[in-house]
């Protein structure tokens, strides 16, 4: 069992947990993630590594309330235990491989799309670290989803926050930030855009006109993460790779976002269905016309 | 003396109700169907059985035993050799193994060496009969990465020669291809695999879930950092392929191994549990294997009207022989010598039909099977909501690709010696589908206790 140290509510239906899981803590590295399973009748649910802390041997996740899974995962407080935690899995960012001298010499720019932005903390406090201050940009529909954004501001070079309703800083969508500092002479080698697929798909637009060279990081359906399934293949540059194992990081100029998007509706109906037994329980007597209940 | 007579049969549920449900399809036997059929065994003085059995299983001296009803001693002369006496007796294919050598075969039926087993095995589960630990131990350590067949097996030879084992299994459950990938209807899993397992820890082997080497743990450190004295690799041939053909990437298209885990490791069939599949109405699943009649038979039992395509003819079908009865007994239908040229797609992304091609047999590959080519002109169309690759697997380079000094040739596959495990490096050996590339459970085996016994005169240098 891998117990939770701590269980936190960061934003609405965006939870960040702290779990006991000292192998995983020590071999993760930025750019991985984490396959957690609640219990036996539990799914394997892929997550972002928020934090890792070797000595503690502690990883954070943080996960946004979509399906039952992740709803019964809400459920769950600081004490209780995951039965499965395991990882790290997918590769490592390819530029922590870098030489450090050579590295320092980019100018990076992360771009955080919502949940996204948990993903994106551990290779800007990476950098960090390492000396390197990388500019940071946070977008969210709204003031009440931005996360992460004082623990950010600690790590990044310049931290620029948006939202789309203009509820708070910039408004806008994430790509009118990348436009307007691209505009105000701001030069960029490398961008790293992590969040929902469509806001993915637009900045590597907008970066391709611009000539930035981006990567993204994936998070397709997933059964065992290891390589095994293949349900999480994508076409990248034409080519069909699996997610967990060839990635989750990829070259976002060469991702066909389109078909990742229509792949993630693969079981959205038998999830809607899942969820509302999950929050209806006992109570739903049918009317829904789904689930048999009137007959 | 021998009694001539016919093979005694074996009780199977109804196909048409098992369809329906997911319970084993074979019944066994019981005690007298047991001791008739072991009546029938000559005895051979030399038998040409255990020549035949990957693990050397002393095939006359048990089935003796099953004939004296003596059940306990049986399963004792079976545990000399097998840690897994009830899978081997459910999964493996005897007709080419030890059956194929009996004697009897050459008139009329062999023994049903394999029913026998597995009648003892059940026995010896039901009467509670344990194995027993080594006595003396030798104070060294060995890892062993993957709890499937080979490492079931590695591990519980070298356990019962007195060494302390561990096995590092990727998944949350240990048992490898047979709890992800075999179907209970083929092999239960609590009553029978999970029992098996549980025999093979109380020979002293611990096992720790939820380690993917090559990912949480590297090779190295285990032999440098966590004072293991060597390790065995039986990590298996877990990744698909698929055919590259246009449509593959659309909704409804998985390989066999996904479709496969849902309903077997993750249990997507049980209402019971979270993990979803994706039934279909009409499913063609494409291969001719003992998996693609697996993923065929289990897309019928979740309520599809499910094809098989496969490019060969009948004669070729790798499946076993028993398999191909089953699924055609349940209502599979068999497109032979037919192969998929494009799966049709509708404008939401999902799966609306298979195009196939016929094809004729030509003259012997490589492989020795005549060559499949293609009828020009002869296209067609299945319509089908969901399409199921089982075209083979190949092995993982997770470990491969993060072990310094382990050579692999140019299938994936891991290099090690086939009399002894031994790869090319130091205190590391391998064995099964991470070596051979996808084949059966007993070979698995076989390799798995091969290399017990070379990392024993490893250790006892």
């Amino acid at each position: 069992m891998y117990k939770i140290l701590k269980a936190e509510l960061l934003a609405d239906k965006i939870y960040l947990m702290d779990v006991e899981a000292p192998r995983v803590a020590k071999s993760c590295q930025p750019g991985q993630f984490v396959i957690v399973k609640i219990d036996d009748a539990g799914e394997r649910i892929p997550l972002t590594i928020c934090d890792y802390d070797a000595e503690a041997g502690t990883v954070t996740i943080v996960f946004q309330c979509v399906g039952e899974s992740t709803y019964r995962m809400a459920d769950l407080k600081a004490g209780d235990a995951f039965e499965d935690f395991t990882g790290p899995l997918g590769c490592p960012s390819e530029w922590i491989n870098e030489d450090i001298e050579e590295l320092k010499k980019k100018k990076m720019l992360f771009v955080a799309g919502g949940v996204g932005t948990a993903p994106v903390y551990p290779q800007v406090k990476w950098l960090h670290d390492h000396g390197i201050d990388a500019d940071v940009i946070i977008g969210a529909k709204t003031k009440d989803l931005i996360i992460l954004e004082k623990e950010m501001e600690a790590v990044a070079g310049n931290l620029y926050v948006t939202t789309d309703d203009g509820s708070y800083k910039h408004k806008g969508m994430v790509t009118s930030v990348v436009e307007e500092l691209v505009e105000a002479g701001k030069q960029y080698d490398q961008c790293i855009a992590i969040g929902p697929v469509i806001m993915m798909k637009f900045t590597c637009l907008l970066t391709k006109k611009l000539g930035i060279p981006t990567i993204v990081s994936m998070n397709p359906i997933m059964v065992d993460g290891t390589g095994m399934c293949g349900a999480c293949r994508l076409t990248v540059g034409g080519e069909v790779k699996f997610a967990c194992v060839d990635g989750p990081e990829f070259d976002g100029h060469l991702v066909d976002f389109d078909q990742a998007m229509k792949r993630q509706q693969m079981y959205k109906t038998e999830e809607g269905r899942a969820l509302l037994r999950y929050q209806e329980g006992k109570t739903h007597h049918g009317g829904c016309g789904m689930c048999g209940g009137d007959e | 003396m021998a009694v001539k007579r016919d093979r005694v049969p074996v009780r199977e549920q109804d196909p048409k109700v098992r369809a329906t449900n997911f319970e084993e399809v074979c019944l066994g036997y019981n005690e007298e169907e047991a001791v008739a059929e072991a009546e029938r065994c000559l005895n051979c003085k030399k038998p040409m059985c255990v020549s035949g059995c990957p693990v050397n299983i002393n095939i006359p001296a048990f089935i003796e035993q099953v004939k004296n009803r003596d059940f306990e001693k049986a399963a004792q002369i079976i545990a000399e050799s097998s840690s897994l006496p009830a899978v081997c007796g459910r999964v493996c294919p005897q007709e080419t193994q030890c059956e194929g050598k009996c004697i009897l075969g050459i008139k009329g039926e062999p023994v049903a060496i394999g029913k026998l087993e597995r009648f003892v095995a059940d026995w010896a589960r039901e009467h509670n009969i344990e194995p027993v630990p080594a006595k003396e131990k030798k104070g060294k350590k060995v890892a062993v990465i993957g709890s499937g067949p080979a490492g079931l097996t590695c591990a519980g030879d070298l356990a019962k020669m007195g060494y302390d084992v561990k096995i590092f299994e990727a998944l949350h459950q240990a048992g490898g291809v047979l709890v992800y990938g075999i179907p209970e209807f083929r092999l239960p899993k609590d009553e029978v695999v999970a029992h098996e397992v549980e025999n093979v820890k109380k020979l002293g082997v611990e096992i720790e879930t939820n380690v993917i080497v090559g990912k949480t743990v590297t090779i190295d450190e285990l032999l440098n950092e966590e004072g293991f004295d060597a390790v065995f690799i039986g990590s298996g041939a877990g990744l698909p392929k698929f055919m590259g053909i246009p449509g593959e990437q659309a909704n409804g298209v998985f390989s066999a191994n996904e479709f496969l885990t849902r309903n077997n490791l993750m249990k997507a069939f049980r209402e019971d549990h979270d993990t979803p599949i994706y039934r279909g109405r009409k499913v063609a699943v494409v291969g001719g294997g003992n998996v693609a009649m697996d993923a065929a038979r289990t897309a019928l039992r979740l309520g599809a009207e499910t094809h098989i395509v496969y490019r060969r003819s009948e004669a070729e079908l790798p499946a076993r022989v028993e398999e191909v009865h089953h699924a055609k007994e349940e209502g599979i239908n068999f497109h032979l010598l037919t192969n998929p040229t494009e799966i049709l797609v509708d404008d939401n992304g999902w799966v609306k039909g298979i195009r196939c091609i016929k094809m004729e047999l030509g003259e012997p590959d490589a492989s020795g099977r005549r060559r499949p080519i293609a009828v020009p002109g002869s296209e067609y169309e299945i319509e089908v909501d969901a399409v199921i690759m089982s075209l083979g697997t190949s092995p993982n380079p997770l470990i491969s690709s993060t072990t310094e000094g382990l050579e692999v040739n140019k299938w994936k596959c891991i290099v090690a010696d086939e009399n002894n495990g031994a790869t090319t490096k130091e205190g590391v050996y391998a064995g099964g589908d991470a070596v051979t590339g996808a084949a059966t459970v007993i070979l698995a085996m076989g390799a798995g206790k091969a290399a017990a016994a070379g990392i024993d005169e490893y250790l006892s240098k």
